[in-house]
């Protein structure tokens, strides 16, 4: 029998196509032949796969018509776990983050490094000239300050805080009480520059009168005072001259006895045309013949160009009430007048030596 | 997953009987049942709606075979052993992609059902292997051995559409292509 027709014949038998009689005949054949029974089975089972395949084929047709027919997009979207946004923008972006963190970190670093901030040496320093600038303004505003509240008391001045002159030429000088007062130690210094300390002999607070006595070891006295003082009340017009440290340097300053009375109708004060300063107070305010008139006081803040000046009538009366034990003798006032016939000019250079600059600390 | 809720979802015997009866409606009301369950196990484990569809696919083939050789014993819920292949299939996917990284976001209980995936698995090389042999064949032998084999057709229909003068050179055309066909399919590894 031919192979071919061999297989026919098992296709046949296997088919269930063949007659009772060749059927007994075939499995007769297959009985006897071992190779017969080997290849029916072979057939059989190869047959088997390629039928199965083909079952299977058709299944997977029929399956992808129906998945074709299912919205996958829609379910996919609905069972897909979503992280918050934060997350999804984490995930899509990290490595450009990461990025512009690097950047951003190395940025700051090499900024900090450049600008020294890294190295602790300066930044010390830095705060340390910080501290000085913040104490000088701080020292500043204080001052500030100071000047704002000693600009109300009438001519003041913080280290050296006004001018005073000689009475006798043992060394009693006049000022103005609010020159010293709330004072811990006065020196007065003299035309030459040279300071003497002084002690507060007597005060008169409501004339604004102080009288100080120089107790300095080194002082030798003064020569004669040129000048005297006039007790009687000066006449309005009168042509008058201060002479007084408003700086450094003495100032000289003249005008006119503008009123016989002060601030308020006042009749303690001279009003006064000449323009004085801060550290003028205390000085002296003298006529044309060199008569001491008053002293120097304060000015009205409200008016530019008027000024005071305490009549000497009662720097002569507290001169009078110095308690007799606080002097070793009697004062004695110069009565001879010896600049009543000389120029300003002289009369100025004569009364240098006498008139201080008081100091107080 | 509110589509496996839906009123549409079928008792587990309604598919095994449908299955068993051919009926075209059973499977489809058992893809559309349980395919949004599988696709959330596997788009939340690093794969695509496509990777989902071949898995499930799979899965449901593994199913229809062992319902057909009536070894599907109702003990457990389809949906758990279908959510069961699935998983056990998409490990293996993973872990050929060394994209696994040794753990799996579970969404179901599952069992173990190995057995039914490697059978699977060596029956799907042999078809691999059959689906070959077949290009290679090339036609007319294809058809021919498709048409007679698989889609039942007499050796008369296809001695017709063929063109041949008689069944005895078509039965002797056919015999040559199965023998072929047979040694194309034993050369293969």
């Amino acid at each position: 029998m031919r192979d071919e027709q061999l297989i026919e014949a098992i296709e046949r038998y296997l088919n269930g196509d063949m007659s009772a009689d060749e059927r007994k005949e075939f499995e007769q054949l297959r009985r006897e032949h071992a190779e017969v029974d080997a290849r029916i089975i072979e057939h059989q089972q190869f047959i088997g796969l390629l039928k199965q395949y083909g079952e299977r084929v058709a299944l997977e047709k029929r399956l992808n018509a129906i998945h074709d027919e299912i919205d996958v997009h829609a379910i996919a979207e609905a069972v897909t776990i979503h992280p918050s946004w934060i997350v999804q923008l984490w995930r899509d972006h990290h490595s450009k983050i990461s990025v512009a963190a690097s950047i951003a970190i190395f940025a700051v670093l090499a900024t900090l490094f450049f600008t020294g901030y890294l190295n602790n040496n300066n930044s010390y320093t830095e705060l340390g000239r910080k501290v000085d600038i913040l104490n000088n303004s701080n020292k500043r505003i204080i001052k500030t300050i100071d000047d704002i509240k000693s600009s109300q008391k009438p001519l003041p001045s913080d280290k050296y805080r006004g001018t005073g002159f000689a009475i006798t030429s043992n060394g009693l000088i006049a000022t103005s009480y609010h020159v010293i007062s709330d004072n811990d130690s006065v020196y007065v210094q003299n035309a030459a520059g040279k300071s003497f300390k002084a002690k507060v002999l007597y005060t008169e607070a409501q004339n604004d009168i102080a009288i100080l006595k120089i107790v300095d070891t080194s002082f030798t006295g003064l020569g004669a005072i040129p000048y005297t003082f006039k007790r009687s009340e000066s006449d309005l017009a009168e042509n008058v001259y201060t002479y007084g440290y408003p700086q450094d340097s003495p100032r000289y300053g003249d005008g006119r006895l503008t009123s016989t009375n002060g601030l308020g109708n006042d009749t303690l004060d001279y009003e006064i045309s000449v323009p004085i300063n801060p550290g003028n107070s205390g000085g002296p305010l003298l006529d044309s013949k060199g008569n001491i008139i008053g002293i120097v006081k304060g000015k009205e803040t409200r008016l530019e160009g008027v000024h005071f000046a305490l009549k000497s009538s009662y720097l002569l009366d507290a001169i009078k009430n110095i308690p007799t034990d606080s002097l070793t003798r009697t004062p004695v006032l110069n009565t001879e007048n010896e600049l009543s016939n000389l120029t300003r000019q002289q009369q100025v250079k004569r009364l240098r030596p006498y008139v201080f600059m008081v100091k107080v600390y | 997953m509110s589509t496996e809720s839906k009123s549409s979802a079928p008792t587990d015997s309604e598919i095994v009987f449908g299955i068993l009866n051919n009926s075209e409606n059973a499977i489809k009301r058992l893809y559309v049942a349980y395919f949004p369950m599988v696709m959330q196990l596997i788009v939340n484990n690093n794969g695509t709606p496509d990777d989902a569809k071949d898995i499930y696919q799979e899965a449901i083939i593994v199913l229809y075979n062992k319902v057909k050789k009536g070894d599907f014993e109702l003990n457990s819920k389809l949906k758990t052993f279908i959510y069961s292949v699935c998983r056990r299939l998409w490990l293996k996917r993973l872990s050929q992609m060394n994209r696994y990284g040794g753990d799996i976001h579970d969404f179901q209980e599952y069992l173990s059902v190995e057995d039914d995936v490697e059978q699977q698995g060596e029956r799907d090389i042999q078809f691999t292997k059959m689906q070959s042999a077949l290009q290679l064949l090339g036609e007319p032998c294809k058809t021919i051995i498709e048409d007679f084999y698989i889609h039942n057709r007499s050796m008369q229909d296809i001695c017709e559409s063929f063109g041949y003068t008689n069944a005895d050179n078509a039965k002797t055309q056919k015999y040559k292509c199965l023998q072929r066909l047979k040694k194309l399919f034993f050369q293969q590894k």
